[in-house]
């Protein structure tokens, strides 16, 4: 073996290594590393129901409710197969909207309700002109399907 | 032009050879901008839920891929220097390393102003945010240890370790936002595929083909500083300085050239 593929041996099976302790390291971190947690896994109890955390999915269509003070909204947090409702005082972001996604910090309450102290819109990976937007909201409307409402009616 | 063509991984000879290729990749860099921002900002539409302020990603998007790819890049040449024992290598990764890191602070800044009225923060603790500000650190790790280390080959191996240590977190930052719930939204382009309207991904490629010639032009033309600035005592250096007429006369070469001295060609 010459000296130089030794050192490329070295430097492979260096790599290697890494990218194994790298790998066990982030599977060990696994659950610390979610910026946040779905319906679904809030009600298996996999969220840390005794601290704040945050829930994430999309805002259920036709759920937001504002109550008359202007700043208090109520809506709820899907994620097509479980539901948690979501109380909030304060001003959302512009990309609220019904339908969409959306990432909610605070705590599960003994009632089921979820008290955010922050919410944030979190927006998906689609870019489109408004007029193609339109067009398969259209599209979508005259197959009579339910699945992954168009937003409009948020605010 | 005197030096005759042997092999380029040799300094001496990747000079002429960079100094050859610097216009080209220059003159790539500002026409793809130029296009670029024009598609991006005259011919695409609005978009259907952000408007216009996702006309960022025609910054903010290029500035994040070469900021990840410049890094793989000198991890790369970091290997070839370990294994082949070259010069150049070492000579090309610090040469990038500042671009690199360039580009990855766009990526973050950008993306904070563009965070703010899209999420409604500048800025949270999500995995494709973090590891970004890894990779950040760690551009700005591996200039700081070659600044800490005089010995300019012994800062080379250094910064190659460093540098391949580092590469690990670039798969992290890619599948981030796959592997975890995250704030930053998933993949628009993947291999094969995009959610993107056809004009608004034309402008954001061809941005981000700029900034790849950018980054090529910028660090050849840094790396011949380096190559100059390192290889001052040998002879050929001596004679290009003579010949370009920094110094005066054979046998008074060896200061260091000044900076106007290297961009004279």
């Amino acid at each position: 073996m010459k000296p130089r593929q030794k050192r490329l041996a070295i430097v492979g099976g260096g790599l290697a290594a890494l990218a194994v302790t790298a790998a066990l390291v982030l599977n060990a971190f696994e659950d610390n590393l979610l910026f946040f947690f779905s319906p679904t896994q809030v009600y298996a109890k996999e969220a840390p129901l005794d601290r704040p955390f945050r829930i994430g999915g999309l805002v259920e269509a036709g759920s937001v409710k504002r109550e008359a003070d202007g700043l208090t909204v109520a809506f709820k947090v899907t994620d097509t197969a479980q539901v948690v409702p979501v109380t909030y005082k304060g001003i959302l972001p512009d990309l609220f909207q019904e339908g969409k996604g959306v990432v909610a910090r605070g705590r599960l309450g003994p009632d089921g309700v979820f008290r955010a102290d922050q919410v944030l819109a979190r927006h998906d990976e689609n870019y489109m002109p408004p007029e193609a937007a339109h067009a398969l909201e259209q599209a979508k409307k005259s197959q009579g399907s339910v699945v992954a409402p168009a937003g409009g009616s948020g605010k | 032009m005197s030096i005759h063509w042997f092999k380029y991984a040799s300094p001496a000879s990747f000079y002429g050879l960079a100094g050859r290729l610097i216009p080209w990749f220059a003159a790539a860099a500002a026409l793809a901008t130029l296009a670029g921002l024009y598609i991006g900002l005259v011919l695409a539409p609005t978009d259907f839920q952000q408007g216009d302020s996702y006309r960022i990603i025609y910054i903010h998007v290029p500035a994040a891929w070469i900021g990840m790819f410049t890094y793989l890049v000198m991890a790369g040449w970091a290997a070839a220097g370990i294994v082949f024992n070259t010069r150049l290598s070492g000579m090309m990764v610090q040469a990038l390393a500042p671009t690199g890191a360039l580009f990855t602070f766009i990526a973050l800044w950008t993306g904070a102003f563009w965070g703010r009225p899209t999420w409604g923060a500048y800025w949270v603790w999500d995995a494709r945010l973090t590891s970004t500000l890894i990779l950040f650190f760690l551009y700005i790790g591996y200039m700081a240890l070659r600044a800490s280390i005089d010995d300019p080959r012994r800062a080379d191996r250094a910064g190659a370790l460093l540098t391949l240590v580092g590469v690990v977190n670039i798969p992290i930052i890619y599948f981030s936002v796959k592997w975890w719930n995250t704030l930053h939204q998933g993949a628009s382009v993947k291999p094969g595929s995009s959610s993107m309207a056809t004009v608004m991904l034309t402008g954001m490629l061809v941005m981000a083909f700029a900034a790849w010639m950018y980054t090529i032009a910028i660090s050849l033309a840094r790396v011949r500083s380096i190559i100059v600035e390192r290889e001052q005592h040998s002879a050929w250096v001596g004679e290009l300085l003579v010949a370009e007429g920094h110094v005066g006369a054979p046998g008074t070469s060896g200061g260091v050239p000044g900076s106007k001295g290297e961009k004279a060609r």
